[in-house]
């Protein structure tokens, strides 16, 4: 039976607990820094020494730790990417910035733990020689930003933050910088810009690879608010203890957005890919399933750029058989294990681990109209595929919404979401803006279509008749 | 003095590894490090690596001079590298050649790097149709209003759309619609709807002109560009931001509407307002100049000018030309209307009568090397003091020097001047004054303002003056050679550091006016009986050959960027 599993949200719901850092203590809190800090220097066979940093780099390898920001790139692999020779400072930035549609779990640890990614953030700094670290959070969140303020000030007057701390020589400065509202900014290049004071256009890479043109042109390592809270449990229980929750190459856990159309919207924390798609919907523990009456239709199931899956929807995973050997072995998408690698083979992505229902009382051209208002209004618009391409979408799709839809509009806006993604823009914005497209269009094509058949003969019968007679091409 | 000359004023640089790479299938070699935009090497990228191998890589946003955006998307290719096996080492094709891994994603030619064995596609129906994909978002919002743009004909939208556009648009949503003729600041008027977003003018005004001025403001496909909120922009750079953008969004007040730009010829030639001599095209159609466009000259100006020298031309058509050769006999008050014929036979008559030490030259650092080579010849001859005029102003960290002349060092290299030019003006004014000089030769300048007033000047026996415009010095001579601007003649001027750089002539000097260094010939031939040459290349050949500073250099081997001499 799929459970919970409170490893990040431990305490946050607990009656009583409290974001100040007196609560945190009581609750074990900075445990996890002072263990790190003590580490001494390891000897290695061939007679070198491994500093701690590098140990605790190690163990982040070890645990397997994979991003919770979106894109599930490897933690360990991330940080052994940062140029350590350049003689340049390191940054590390916390990217707060959650702003896919659908995702609201950074906000909770933010509001109701803030010491944890503090924590988390300073065995991190610690990790990589950091001594600059910002928290760079979205602008829409005020609360949260205030909570974070206080939060590190309190932190400063313990002397976990600060000049030599905990008397063991190392310094860290650790700032709350707030965005001013654009999803783009929590595309890490975007952020880095917006950090520095400028438009958040995201960077070209090459060159500027944060890992080694960062923020100020140095080195700079990026996470998500998720995955740093989880560096402080790796070093609490050991990477390779770590690693054993969740499943192989899907290591611990993750907190899990639930919304749209279930009786429990919220938000769980689970181990990677120890509960299905279907029994996070269903399960009386998690979303406790359909309204009465209605049937699934769609899910999104990694934010709302990641490509919808269709009720009903099979697909060919790779298993283990009970002999070791690789089979593939046909999954309905309820029963698709929510973790990075199945979605993945379902041709779609955990993401930001935001699950969106869609019941059969939606409208799926209207849904989809909505989602692209959303990318048409946060491209930034640097690059020309998505500036133009996210805006014409929308333009069509609002069209089709308000009655003008047309029979081709389906393989008209295919046409153009294909002309975006795939490496064709500067940031990965052009797969979000393009992959729901792509995807709702290519599986829902017979209502796209039906829709346009509909919008056509009816216009055609207001020209026999005339009446209100709209402008094909004024409608948004 | 020294007496080399070079074609470069720096040192050649180190040899630089070289790499081979596949372009379209062919094998070049090309160097592991090229000058990125600041001119320091940095990794060859592959449009760089496509322009040595003469494979045109279509591109918007990209500009060799320019920090890199990679915004505009047009540049993009397929490429392979040599595929790695295992143990790290080049996996082989059974005829032993390297097998290649074909990257799954294109990437932009612009900032991609090379690297050793690299293949890159230019060429492939995958890349066509990502770059029609581009052309058509570019193209969706766009007014297409080529018939009333000042870029057509100099456009990229329309270049590139015979190559990648499609001959119908399925766009049948409401462009969007964004400001027009926008006064951006005294000089530039920007259409925001025909602008790509390419940020060329940002890149360049933040990077180059140092006057972070302009941006994006707005979000998306609604992102226009601007100058800084109740702000003009307005430094004396702006204009290369109309040379620069790609379409017709930035267009010169001055130039805007005046003409069509395919019927203009296009001349090399010099700016002569300061002494930096950037390199530019003059535009003309029908002996009238329209605009001056910068030249790439990367020894001195870039691809660069400054405004103030760019719109300084219209003197060219000035009502205050001198047309006429005028004569005014001694002791009468209006000058009269005469011939180049009998004008140049009094003046060597008189000249040759003089005698020596009683006359003296003032000629303009304005002037051509060439013409103030004769000049120096009468000087030697007549055993005439001679100086020139300073002209100064503000100078700049980019391009404007503080030396208003274009050619000090010319004047200074034939001897007219020294090496503070304007030493000898006092003495000149007080051997008028106590009746020594009693012949003053003038050229390009006005005496009046340089202590010599008409009181003084009425003193000489004779004032002959040449100039361009009218001024109180010619209106008191007693000859008046009307002479050719810059752009109505051929010559060379030598900069502030050192570099001889030659000019053409656009246009036709107006009614009787003629190049200088033409009657100056004449005159130095009649009172010395030195026949130079009658070629300006024969003639600055000869200089060459003559004057130290000037030694090795040919006219042929001047170019188009010039030749540098140690000064
Ligand atoms: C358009 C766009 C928006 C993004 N927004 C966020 C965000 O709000 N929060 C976040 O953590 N990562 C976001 N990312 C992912 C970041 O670029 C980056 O990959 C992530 O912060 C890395 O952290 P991780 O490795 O810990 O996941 C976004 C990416 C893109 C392309
Ligand atoms: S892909 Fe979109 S969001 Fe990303 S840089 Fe380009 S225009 Fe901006
Ligand atoms: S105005 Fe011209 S140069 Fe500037 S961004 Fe637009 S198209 Fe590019
Ligand atoms: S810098 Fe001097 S030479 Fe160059 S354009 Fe300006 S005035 Fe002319
Ligand atoms: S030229 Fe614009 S992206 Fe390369």
């Amino acid at each position: 039976m799929p459970q919970e599993y409170k490893l990040i949200l431990k305490h946050a719901d607990e009656p009583g607990y409290t974001p100040d850092i007196d609560c945190y203590l009581r609750h074990g809190g900075y445990e996890g820094l002072k263990k790190a800090l003590a580490i001494q220097p390891k000897d290695l066979p061939d007679g070198k020494k491994m500093s701690p940093q590098e140990q605790i780099r190690e163990d982040v390898k070890v645990s397997g730790l994979r991003g919770r920001g979106g894109a599930g790139f490897s933690c360990g692999l991330k940080w052994s990417f940062v140029d350590r020779r350049s003689g340049k400072p390191i940054y590390l930035i916390c990217n707060a910035d959650e702003s896919e549609p659908g995702t609201f779990k950074d906000r909770q640890i933010m509001h109701k733990d803030p010491h944890q990614l503090i924590e988390g953030m300073i065995i991190s700094c610690f990790a990589n020689d950091v001594h600059l670290a910002y928290i760079y959070i979205r602008g829409e969140m005020p609360e949260g930003a205030k909570i974070l303020i206080k939060a590190l000030a309190e932190a400063r007057a313990k002397n976990f933050l600060g000049k030599n701390i905990l008397g063991t020589g190392y310094d860290l400065e650790m700032y709350v910088h707030r965005g001013a509202g654009a999803y783009i900014c929590g595309e890490e290049t975007g952020l880095i810009e917006s950090l520095e004071g400028k438009r958040p256009y995201p960077r070209i890479k090459p060159p500027y690879f944060p890992a080694v043109l960062g923020l100020w042109m140095c080195p700079t390592i990026v996470n998500n608010v998720e995955t740093l809270c989880n560096v402080k449990h790796i070093v609490e229980m050991g990477g390779a203890n770590f690693a054993k929750l969740g499943t192989p190459n899907n290591t611990g856990t993750r907190i899990v957005s639930l919304s749209g159309q279930v009786k429990r919207p919220g938000y769980y924390e689970i181990e990677v890919g120890k509960a299905t798609l279907g029994e996070l919907i269903n399960d009386p523990k998690f979303g406790g399933g359909l309204r009465d009456g209605r049937k699934l239709k769609a899910i999104i199931p990694g934010g709302s750029s990641s490509k919808v899956l269709k009720a009903g929807e099979k697909f060919k995973l790779k298993k283990k058989d009970a002999e070791g050997r690789e089979v593939l072995v046909e999954t309905d998408m309820l029963d698709l294990p929510y973790d990075f690698d199945s979605l993945a083979q379902a041709g779609t992505m955990s993401g930001s681990s935001a699950i969106i229902v869609m019941d059969d009382s939606v409208d799926i051209v209207e849904t989809l109209a909505n989602l692209s208002e959303f990318y048409a209004h946060e491209s930034c618009g640097q690059c020309t595929p998505c500036r133009e391409g996210a805006l014409w979408m929308n333009k069509a799709l609002q069209r089709m919404a308000h009655g003008q839809g047309r029979a081709g509009d389906a393989d008209y806006l295919v046409k153009i979401a294909d002309n975006i993604p795939g490496g064709r823009t500067i940031c990965a914005f052009g797969e979000a803006c393009s992959w729901p497209v792509q995807s709702f269009v290519g599986k829902f094509k017979d209502e796209f279509v039906a829709k346009g058949v509909a919008d056509e003969a009816r216009r055609a019968k207001e020209v026999a008749a005339p009446g209100e007679i709209k402008q094909l091409a004024g409608a948004h | 003095m020294s007496t080399t000359a070079t074609t470069e004023p720096k040192p050649a640089a180190p040899a630089i590894e070289k790499i081979k790479v596949k372009v379209d299938g062919r094998e070049i070699e090309v160097p592991k490090l090229m000058p990125d935009w600041t001119g320091k090497l940095t990794p060859t990228t592959m449009i760089q690596a496509c322009e040595l191998a003469k494979t045109d890589v279509p591109h918007y946003c990209y500009h060799p001079k320019l920090p890199i955006a990679g915004n505009c998307r047009m540049c993009l290719v397929e490429f392979g590298t040599p595929a790695l096996g295992p143990d790290r080492k080049p996996v082989l094709n059974p005829d032993g050649s390297a097998k290649i891994a074909k990257s799954p994603r294109p990437a932009i030619a612009c900032a991609t790097p090379i690297s050793p064995g690299m293949e890159i596609y230019n060429n492939t129906p995958a890349v066509k149709q990502m770059r029609e994909g581009v052309l058509e978002f570019l193209l969706i919002n766009h007014p297409l209003d080529c018939p009333i743009c000042d870029q057509a004909g100099e456009c990229k939208l329309q270049e590139y759309s015979v190559d990648y556009g499609q001959s119908a648009s399925r766009f049948v949503e409401a462009k969007v619609h964004k400001p027009k003729a926008v006064d951006l600041g005294p000089r530039i008027m920007l259409d925001d709807e025909r602008c790509i977003l390419c940020t060329r003018c940002v890149r360049f005004t933040r990077d180059i002109a140092g006057d972070d001025k302009l941006g994006i403001v707005n979000r998306g496909s609604y992102n226009t560009i601007a100058a800084y909120p109740g702000t003009q922009f307005d430094n004396n750079y702006t204009l290369n931001t109309v040379d620069i953008c790609p379409v017709g969004a930035l267009t010169s007040k001055d130039f805007r509407f005046q003409m069509r730009v395919w019927f203009l010829k296009e001349t090399k030639s010099l700016c002569n307002s300061c002494g930096t001599g950037c390199n530019v095209l003059v535009s003309s159609r029908e002996e009238k100049m329209y605009r001056y466009t910068p030249r790439e000259n990367d020894a001195v100006n870039g691809p660069w000018m400054c405004d103030a020298g760019r719109l300084n031309y219209k003197w060219v058509h000035s009502e205050n030309r001198l047309k006429d050769v005028l004569k005014r006999a001694v002791g009468q008050g209006t000058q009269v209307k005469t011939t180049w014929l009998t004008a140049i036979s009094e003046i060597s008559d008189l000249l040759k009568r003089t005698p020596v030490g009683s006359v003296a030259i003032i000629a303009s650092a304005k002037q051509t090397n060439e013409e103030l080579y004769l000049l120096a010849k009468l000087k030697t001859k007549l055993g005439a003091v001679s100086d020139s005029v300073e002209h100064t102003g503000a100078a700049d960290r980019l391009l404007v020097s503080a030396d208003k002349n274009p050619n000090t060092n010319g004047a200074r290299l034939n001897g007219i001047c020294f090496t503070e030019i304007g030493s000898n003006l006092p003495q000149i004014a007080q051997g008028i004054a106590s009746g020594k000089i009693k012949t003053l030769v003038v050229f390009g300048e006005d005496v009046t303002t340089q202590g010599i007033g008409p009181d003084l000047l009425a003193k000489l026996d004779t004032l002959i003056v040449s100039d361009i415009l009218s001024t109180p010095t010619t209106q008191l001579a007693h000859y008046v050679l009307p002479g050719a601007a810059h752009v109505e003649k051929r010559g060379s001027f030598t900069n502030t550091k050192g570099r001889v750089q030659k000019f053409m002539k656009a246009i036709e000097a107006p009614g009787d006016a003629r190049p200088e260094w033409e009657f100056l010939h004449d005159l130095v031939l009649n009172v010395t009986g030195l026949n130079g040459y009658v070629t300006i290349e024969g003639l600055f050949n000869q200089m060459a050959a003559e004057v130290p500073g000037f030694a090795g250099l040919t006219w042929a081997g001047l170019g188009d960027t010039g030749v540098t001499v140690t000064i």
